[in-house]
């Protein structure tokens, strides 16, 4: 059966012509952008039994080496943990600035996100680099680094939380006469807090695999000792690292979504 | 019914009050009427006929481009921070959405139709009054819902939300409650329920209260006096007695059939 009085599909959207061209598109810039930097496949492929060999020494793990991780282990949660609650401290009052919902001079908004961007282009480990410089071989500089590597981050996806919430409760909480900060603190707040939450455990579990790394330039942590076996090439025990700090990350996720369920 | 004041004494009136949007769409073209204290005001229009607009100019919500909007006999556009905040406080807002905080429990939502009152620092620490917080519980007794104290808002139903939103409103002890749309995402039984609630506080407390309305058939039945807007012009003003269907539905007539 025919109905003549349907209307019909452009043949642009008949035949998905814009999403065609994206494709066709995204695949020519990967193959100029490889061409570009020089990324060889080939090569890639050809070297891949070095990876095998490596793989093979780390699947024997050093299991006796763990009693000498966990203390380094548990000083590198102790970092993560307060590098990312400073962080997310500072964090915000900083995206209750930037969201265009809340702050409507936007030459401030503007300000702020110049702010947030500077401290998101700094990449960690010159942070890290600077604050071992500045308070000598240690967990502080490592905090620190952390606490503004988090701050940058946080804040980002803090005020896009913010920028999604229903703005009803707002003009509700305006029409009953209430100031700015009780606006924020009743209709706001409770609207951001589950994800808040969320993001807060996302950014510790990333700030736990970053401390890792951070270790290398003597931030303090697992790092550290993750950085001796390789040196020595000790690949059983850099396995035994990794694996440990893989259980520490899975139970953060197993909070997160534990709490992400509960405050719903 | 108990005496209210005079004609004479309007409790919000509108001179010449234009609203001409920054995209140059006309939102409000030359008002002028008075409202009284204590009547029933039903705004009837089509969407986008200025209804909501005409509301918000009066808490100013809305800001207004010529013309005054007097509420008890004092202009309202000068007014700034505190005044500005101290004006709103009396004057409630019910709206279609009802805009309850959803992860908030009920109590929480109708205290927070206090804080005009209160210092900002007490409301963020929730620092509310032992007579205050027995007072929110007497405000949900008007509107039928103690049982629903601790109960958070988005486990109730619309028109339940609605009857919450109510008890904040009431929270400020307003003169004035604006209602925009407040049935428009309603059953029929609830419909009669919200709207019920709404006369009450009219009569039995003198409220005086001004509801944005789709349907006639329900402007005819809570108002006592009825005004039609048609894109943003005030084209009908009767009292209740003088009512009548015909002359309502021309307020419904699109330009093109004008």
């Amino acid at each position: 059966m025919s109905y003549p009085e349907m209307p019909q599909r452009p043949w642009r959207q008949r035949y998905h012509v814009q999403a065609i061209a994206w494709v066709v598109g995204l695949i020519i810039l990967l193959v100029l952008s490889s061409w570009a930097t020089g990324a060889n496949f080939g090569m890639f492929l050809a070297n891949i039994d070095q990876f095998t060999v490596l793989l093979v020494q780390m699947s024997h793990p050093a299991w006796d080496y763990l009693s000498v991780i966990i203390q380094p282990l548990y000083e590198t949660i102790q970092m993560a943990i307060l590098g990312t609650t400073i962080g997310a401290a500072f964090a915000v009052p900083f995206s209750v600035l930037a969201a265009h919902n809340l702050v409507s001079n936007k030459y401030l908004r503007g300000l702020i996100r110049l702010v947030l961007d500077l401290v998101r282009t700094l990449p960690d480990l010159l942070l890290a680099a600077i604050f071992v410089a500045v308070f000598g071989i240690g967990s502080t500089a490592g905090v620190v680094t952390l606490a503004i590597f988090s701050f940058g981050m946080v804040s980002k996806l803090f005020y896009e939380v913010i920028e999604t919430i229903d703005m009803g409760p707002l003009e509700a909480m305006k029409s009953v006469g209430a100031s700015k900060v009780t606006i924020i603190w009743y209709a706001v707040l409770p609207q951001i807090l589950n994800q808040f939450v969320s993001y807060f455990l996302y950014t510790l579990e990333i700030n736990v695999r970053a401390s890792t790394v951070l270790g290398y330039l003597g931030a303090g942590g697992i790092g550290v000792y993750l950085q001796r076996s390789l040196d020595q090439f000790n690949y059983s025990a850099t396995a035994v690292i990794i694996l440990a700090t893989l259980v520490v990350v899975m139970v953060i996720d197993g909070i997160s979504n534990h709490l992400r369920r509960v405050l719903l | 019914m108990q005496a209210t004041a005079t004609q004479s004494d309007p409790i919000i009136s509108f001179r010449h009050v234009n609203k001409i949007y920054s995209n140059g769409t006309v939102g409000l073209k030359d008002i002028n009427f008075d409202i009284p204290r204590g009547q029933f005001l039903v705004v009837v229009g089509l969407s986008g006929a200025g209804k909501s607009t005409l509301l918000r100019t009066i808490n100013r919500m809305h800001e207004i481009s010529s013309g005054e909007v007097l509420v008890d006999n004092e202009s309202v556009s000068d007014y700034k921070g505190k005044a500005l905040r101290q004006l709103r406080r009396k004057i409630g807002m019910i709206f279609q959405n009802f805009n309850l905080v959803k992860r908030s429990t009920v109590e929480k939502n109708v205290l927070s139709g206090l804080v005009g009152y209160y210092p900002t620092w007490k409301c963020v620490l929730g620092l509310f009054s032992a007579d205050d917080r027995k007072r929110a519980f007497q405000a949900l007794k008007r509107v039928s819902l103690t049982n629903k104290l601790f109960t958070r808002a988005d486990e109730l139903s619309g028109g339940q939300q609605q009857r919450v939103a109510i008890a904040r409103a009431l929270m400020q002890e307003p003169k004035i409650i604006l209602a925009d749309e407040p049935i428009a995402s309603l059953d029929p039984r609830t419909t009669k329920a919200v709207m019920d609630t709404l006369q009450r506080l009219n009569r039995e407390d003198g409220i005086t209260v001004i509801v944005n309305l789709h349907s006639v058939e329900l402007a005819q039945q809570y108002a006592d006096r009825i005004v039609g807007l048609r894109a943003g012009e005030l084209v009908y003003d009767e009292d209740i007695a003088d009512v009548t269907t015909a002359a309502l539905d021309r307020v419904y007539q699109t330009d093109s059939e004008a």
